[in-house]
C-alpha cells in the first residue's frame, strides 16, 4: 500500500503537465477529473492506519474533485459551446517548458525544507502542482481554463495539507472542500454570464474597467 | 569485438526489413483489410536492387553518396548497442554521444542529398526534417542522461545492459518515463504517425518521404533498408529499457530482443491506426512533451 | 452558547431565505434582515457586558481583538439593513433571495472569522466571506460588474489559496506541540514552534490575507469591485470584510509576537504599509469616480493599519483605534455615495455637479465624510492616525512619519478635488442627463444610517469611551504593542 503513493504522486505531476500541454478544453477537464481521483486515493494510502477520517476525506475528495467539479465544468463548456483554447499568452511549448522548470524548482526547494513526512515526495509534488496551477491561471486566455488553473492551485495546497492530516481535523477539510466547490460553482456562473454578455470566454477582452 | 555480438548485429540486419511489414500488417488487420504480406519489403528490396538508376544532371556526388552514408552510419551505430543485454560489439566511455552523432550524420547526409536535387519538394521536406530533429535530439539526450543517472555508467552497453537491470527496482518510475519518451522519439525519428504519414505522398503531409522522392533503383533500396534498420535500432532502445535481459543467456537474450521488437512494431501499428497525423505546428509540442517526461525522469533521479 | 448563536442565526436565516420557496420572487425580505441585524447587535452588546466562555472546545472565543471586529461588523450591518429599507424604494435587485441570502451569509461568515480561535476555521470563514459577497458584487449583471466580479474572484481566490498554504505551514511549525492550530496553544508554546516554518507561514498569511484586505500590490481588484458593486455592498466590504481580513494578519502577528520574532515581521509590515500609502496617493490624483476614489482610500487606510502594526509600541493601539474608525467612516461614505447613485445614476464627476442644491443632506455628509476619511480633526481618524505617527517618531523612524504626512496630504488634495467638484457648482438641467428622477426629499431611511455613523466617528475623535479603550488596549498588548 505504501509503495503505491509515490506512483500516484508521479501521476499527479504527469496530469499537471498534461493539462498544461493540451489545447482542448475537454482534455483539460478530463485531466482535472483524473487528478481529482488520484488526490482522493492519497489520504487512504498515506495514513499510517486506516481511519474514519482518512476514508471519509478520500471519499469526499473523490466526489468533489473527481466527479462534481469536472461535471460542472463540462456543463459550463456545453453551455458556452466552446471547444478549444486559443494560443495562450505564453504559448503551449513555452508553458510546457515552464511547467518542467516549475517541477525542477519544486524538487530543489523541497529538498531544502526541514519537514519529516511519511511520504517524502509529497512536498515537492505539492509545490510543483501549486506552481503549475499558477502558470495555467495566469497564462491562459479562456476564463474556464483559468478556473481549471485555480482548481489545480488548490490541489497543490491540498497536497501540502496531507502532510498535516493529524493536525487538521476532518471538519476543516470538509470546510475547505466545500469552499472550493462553492467557489468553482460561483466562478462557473460568472463564466456563464460572461459568455452571455461578451459572446466569448476570452478573458483578455475584460478590459473596460481601468484608471 | 566478440563474435557473438557480431552475429547478433548480423541477425538484426537480416530481420530489420520485417519490422515495417509487421507495422503495415497490424494496421491492415485493425482496419479490416488483409494487407500486404509481412515480408513484402524483402521483395521490394530485391526488385529495386535489380533495377538501374537514372540520375538528374543537377545532382552531384552528394546525391549518390547520401544513401551509402546513411546505411554505413546506421550499421556502425548498431555495433554500439548491447543486443544480448550485456555487452555491445564495440564499447567505449561516452559512446552514447557517438550513437547520437552517427544518427545525426546519417540524417545530415540524407538531407543534403535531398537538397542536392535542387527541387523545392525536397527542400520542403528537408527543412521539416531538420526542425523535427532539432526537437528530437535534446529529448534523446535527456533520455540518455536519465539512463546515465540511473545506472551510473557512461557507455551504452552499461546504460542498456546489466546495470540497467539492477536499477529497475530502485528507479522503476523514472525508467518507465524514459521508455515512454523513447517510444515517442521512435515515432518521430522514423516518420511514423502522428509525426509523419508514410502512406501518403502529398506534399502537405510528407516529411521523410519527400526527401527521398528523387532516388530510384539501388539507391532507393539502400534508403528503404536504412529506414527499416533505424526503426530496428530505436526499437532495440525501447526494448532494452523495458526488458532488461542481463539475466538470460546469449541466444535467449537475443530471442527475447527480437520478440520485443515484434511487440514494438505491433505497438507502432496500433498507434498509427488510432491516431491521426498531427498538424505540423503541433509536432514540436509533442516532442517537447516527450522531453518534459524525460526531464521529469531526470529530476526524479536527482531529487 | 451566545457565540454559537452569533454565527448560527445569520447562517440559518441565510439558508432559509435561499432554500425555502416562500421567498421566491423579487421582494427582498427586509424585515428579516432588520430582525437578524438587531438580534446580532444585541448579542454582541451582551458580550461587552458579560464576557462569554469559549465554545466548541475552544474553537470559538471572544477575545478583545475579535470582539472589536465583531462589534464593527454588527454595527455596520444594522446600519446597512436600515439603509436597505430606503434603498428598496428606488431599486429592486433582480433576485431578492440572493441579495438577502448573500448579506446574511456574509454576516455569519464575518462572525465566524471574528470569533474563531482555530486558525483553519478562520480561513474557512474568510473564504466564505469572499464567496458570499461575490453574487452581491454582480447584482447589476452588466458587463462592467461582470468584469469586476471575475477579477475579484480570481485574485481573491488565489490570495485565499496562499493563505491556506500559510495555515498549513503554521501547522507544520507546530508539529506535535499543543492542540493543532488553536490560538491559545500557539501563543502559549510560541517559543517552541519551528522558526523557519513560522516565518514562512507569516509571509504567506500576510500575502494571502493582504490580498483580501487590499494591500498593495495585491489591491488591483479593489477599485473595480468597489466601483461596480452596489454602494451598500461596497460599504460592507470596505468596512467589515477588510477588517476581518486584517484580523487574519493580526492573529499571525500575535503568534509571532509571543514567539519573539516580531523583528522579522516588522520590516515586512512596514514595507507593505508604505507601498500601499504611496500607491493610493498616486492613483487618487485625477480620480473621476467617487467609488473608485473610496476604494483607493481604503487601500491607504489598510496600509496605515499594517504600518501601525509594524511600528509596534503605541502603533498597535493606533491600529486598533483606526480599525474601528476607518470601518465606520467607510460605511458612512459608501452609503452616502449610494444616495448619489440612486439620484443621478452614477458616481462620476461627469454626471454629478451641484449636489449641495439637489441633495443637501447627502452633500453635507459627503463633505464631512471627506474630512473624516482624510484624517482631519475633530474626527476619530485624526486621533488614530496621529497615534500611528507618534509610534513612528517614538521608534526613531522619522522618515516614515514624513512619508505618511506627505501621502496623506496628497490624498486629501486628490479627494477634495473630486468631492468638492461634485458638491459645489450649479446642478445640470434635469432633462435628459439623469437616469432617474432626482428625489425632492431624501428619505430618512437613507440618511439616518450615515448620520449615526458620522456621530460615532465624531465622538471617537473627541472621547474614546472607557470600555472601548480597554478592549483596544488589551488587543494592542496581545499584538506586541502597548496602550496609549
Amino acid at each position: 500500500m505504501r509503495d503505491a503513493a509515490p506512483i500516484i504522486l508521479l501521476l499527479v505531476v504527469l496530469s499537471d503537465l498534461a493539462i498544461l500541454g493540451t489545447s482542448r478544453l475537454s482534455s483539460c477537464i478530463r485531466g482535472l477529473a483524473a487528478q481529482g481521483f488520484l488526490l482522493g486515493l492519497l489520504p487512504v494510502l498515506i495514513a499510517p492506519q486506516l481511519s474514519v477520517h482518512a476514508v471519509s476525506l478520500a471519499v469526499g475528495t473523490v466526489i468533489v474533485k473527481g466527479v462534481a467539479l469536472p461535471w460542472f465544468l463540462s456543463w459550463a463548456i456545453r453551455e458556452a459551446a466552446v471547444r478549444r483554447e486559443i494560443e495562450p499568452i505564453v504559448g503551449f511549448i513555452a508553458s510546457q517548458l515552464l511547467g518542467a522548470l516549475a517541477v525542477a524548482l519544486a524538487f530543489a526547494i523541497a529538498s531544502r525544507l526541514p519537514l519529516h513526512t511519511v511520504q517524502p515526495l509529497l512536498v515537492p509534488v505539492s509545490l510543483a502542482t501549486l506552481m503549475i496551477g499558477f502558470i495555467v491561471l495566469t497564462t491562459r486566455r479562456k476564463a474556464l481554463v483559468q478556473v481549471v488553473g485555480y482548481v489545480i492551485l488548490e490541489n497543490g495546497v491540498y497536497l501540502f495539507g496531507l502532510t498535516q492530516t493529524e493536525s487538521v481535523p476532518f471538519l476543516i477539510e470538509l470546510g475547505v472542500l466545500l469552499d472550493v466547490f462553492v467557489g468553482v460553482f460561483i466562478m462557473g456562473i460568472v463564466v456563464f454570464h460572461i459568455n452571455r454578455e461578451f459572446d466569448s470566454l476570452d478573458a483578455t477582452r475584460l478590459t473596460e474597467l481601468t484608471d | 569485438m566478440s563474435g557473438a555480438g557480431l552475429i547478433g548485429v548480423g541477425i538484426l540486419g537480416a530481420v530489420a526489413p520485417a519490422l515495417p511489414g509487421i507495422v503495415a500488417k497490424t494496421k491492415s488487420v485493425l482496419t479490416g483489410r488483409r494487407g500486404p504480406p509481412v515480408l513484402q519489403l524483402y521483395a521490394d528490396l530485391g526488385k529495386l536492387l535489380r533495377k538501374g538508376s537514372v540520375y538528374s544532371r543537377t545532382t552531384t556526388w552528394v546525391f549518390r553518396a547520401g544513401p551509402v552514408v546513411v546505411l554505413v552510419t546506421l550499421a556502425v551505430a548498431a555495433l554500439l548497442l548491447p543486443l544480448d543485454g550485456r555487452e555491445a560489439p564495440a564499447r567505449f566511455t561516452g559512446d552514447l554521444v557517438a550513437f547520437a552523432g552517427l544518427l545525426a550524420l546519417g540524417r545530415f547526409a540524407l538531407v543534403l542529398a535531398g537538397l542536392d536535387t535542387g527541387s523545392s519538394f525536397e527542400g520542403l521536406g528537408a527543412s521539416r526534417e531538420v526542425t523535427i530533429a532539432s526537437f528530437a535530439e535534446p529529448t534523446l539526450f535527456l533520455c540518455f542522461i536519465a539512463l546515465v543517472l540511473a545506472t551510473g555508467d557512461l557507455s551504452l552497453s552499461g546504460m542498456l545492459g546489466t546495470p540497467l537491470a539492477a536499477a529497475w527496482p530502485r528507479a522503476g518510475a523514472s525508467l518507465s518515463l524514459v521508455g515512454i519518451s523513447l517510444f515517442v522519439l521512435l515515432l518521430a525519428e522514423n516518420s511514423r504517425v502522428p509525426v509523419d504519414d508514410p502512406a501518403t505522398h502529398l506534399e502537405l503531409t510528407m516529411i521523410h518521404e519527400v526527401i527521398v522522392l528523387d532516388h530510384g533503383g539501388p539507391d532507393l533500396a539502400l534508403i528503404l533498408y536504412s529506414s527499416a534498420l533505424k526503426l530496428a535500432l530505436f526499437g532495440v532502445l525501447v526494448v532494452a529499457v523495458f526488458v532488461p535481459r542481463a539475466g538470460f543467456g546469449g541466444p535467449a537474450a537475443l530471442a527475447l530482443l527480437f520478440a520485443g521488437l515484434g511487440v514494438v512494431a505491433v505497438a507502432v501499428g496500433v498507434v498509427e491506426s488510432i491516431m491521426a497525423r498531427l498538424r505540423l505546428a503541433r509536432v514540436p509540442q509533442l516532442l517537447v512533451g516527450a522531453g518534459t517526461l524525460a526531464l521529469f525522469a531526470t529530476i526524479l533521479q536527482v531529487g | 452558547m451566545r457565540l454559537l448563536a452569533l454565527c448560527a442565526i445569520p447562517l440559518v436565516t441565510a439558508l432559509v431565505v435561499l432554500g425555502v420557496p416562500v421567498f421566491r420572487g423579487r421582494r427582498v425580505p427586509v424585515a428579516l434582515l432588520l430582525v437578524v441585524a438587531a438580534a446580532h447587535l444585541a448579542l454582541v452588546i451582551s458580550l461587552w457586558i458579560t464576557p462569554a466562555l469559549p465554545a466548541l472546545g475552544g474553537w470559538l472565543a471572544a477575545d478583545p481583538l475579535g470582539l472589536a471586529v465583531l462589534t464593527l461588523t454588527s454595527v455596520l450591518f444594522l446600519v446597512t439593513a436600515i439603509y436597505i429599507v430606503g434603498y428598496l424604494r428606488y431599486e429592486a435587485p433582480r433576485s431578492g433571495r440572493v441579495f438577502a441570502g448573500g448579506l446574511l451569509a456574509f454576516l455569519a461568515a464575518a462572525s465566524v472569522v471574528a470569533l474563531s480561535h482555530h486558525l483553519a476555521m478562520l480561513w474557512v470563514g474568510m473564504e466564505a466571506t469572499t464567496l458570499s459577497v461575490a453574487p452581491l458584487v454582480f447584482l447589476h449583471r452588466d458587463r462592467r460588474s461582470l468584469e469586476a466580479t471575475w477579477k475579484y474572484l480570481v485574485v481573491s481566490s488565489v490570495g485565499i489559496a496562499l493563505a491556506l498554504l500559510g495555515t498549513f505551514f503554521l501547522a507544520s511549525a507546530q508539529g506535535e506541540i499543543g492542540r493543532p492550530l488553536l490560538l491559545p496553544d500557539l501563543i502559549a508554546h510560541a517559543r517552541e514552534l519551528h522558526p523557519a516554518w513560522l516565518r514562512a507561514a507569516f509571509l504567506f498569511l500576510l500575502v494571502g490575507f493582504g490580498t483580501k484586505m487590499g494591500l498593495a500590490p495585491m489591491h488591483t481588484w479593489k477599485p473595480d469591485t468597489y466601483g461596480e458593486a452596489p454602494s451598500l455592498v461596497s460599504g460592507l466590504m470596505a468596512g467589515s470584510l477588510t477588517s476581518c481580513a486584517f484580523l487574519g494578519v493580526a492573529r499571525i502577528t500575535e503568534v509571532l509576537a509571543a514567539a519573539r520574532l516580531v523583528s522579522f515581521a516588522q520590516p515586512v509590515l512596514i514595507a507593505f504599509g508604505l507601498l500601499s500609502l504611496v500607491v493610493a496617493a498616486t492613483f487618487i490624483i485625477g480620480q473621476r469616480d467617487v467609488k473608485r476614489l473610496l476604494a483607493y482610500s481604503s487601500v491607504e487606510h489598510m496600509g496605515l493599519l499594517v504600518l501601525g502594526l509594524g511600528l509596534g509600541g503605541v502603533g498597535a493601539y493606533g491600529t486598533m483605534l483606526h480599525l474601528v474608525n476607518n470601518g465606520l467612516a467607510k460605511g458612512w461614505m459608501f452609503l452616502v455615495t449610494g444616495n448619489i447613485v440612486l439620484a443621478t445614476g452614477s458616481a462620476t464627476a461627469a454626471a454629478n455637479r451641484g449636489l449641495a442644491r439637489t441633495l443637501p443632506a447627502s452633500a453635507t455628509l459627503l463633505v464631512l465624510g471627506l474630512f473624516a476619511v482624510t484624517g482631519s480633526p475633530p474626527f476619530g481618524l485624526f486621533l488614530s492616525e496621529f497615534t500611528i505617527l507618534r509610534a513612528a517618531i517614538d521608534g526613531g523612524h522619522a522618515w516614515i512619519a514624513v512619508i505618511i504626512l506627505v501621502t496623506l496630504a496628497v490624498i486629501f488634495v486628490g479627494m477634495a478635488a473630486l468631492v468638492l467638484g461634485i458638491v459645489l457648482g450649479t446642478p445640470p438641467a434635469p432633462a435628459g442627463t439623469a437616469r432617474r428622477i432626482v428625489p425632492a426629499r431624501e428619505s430618512p431611511w437613507l440618511i439616518a444610517g450615515p448620520i449615526a455613523l458620522a456621530v460615532i466617528v465624531l465622538m471617537l475623535g473627541v472621547y474614546v469611551p472607557g470600555p472601548l479603550q480597554d478592549i483596544l488596549t488589551r488587543a494592542a498588548l496581545a499584538l506586541g504593542g502597548r496602550g496609549p
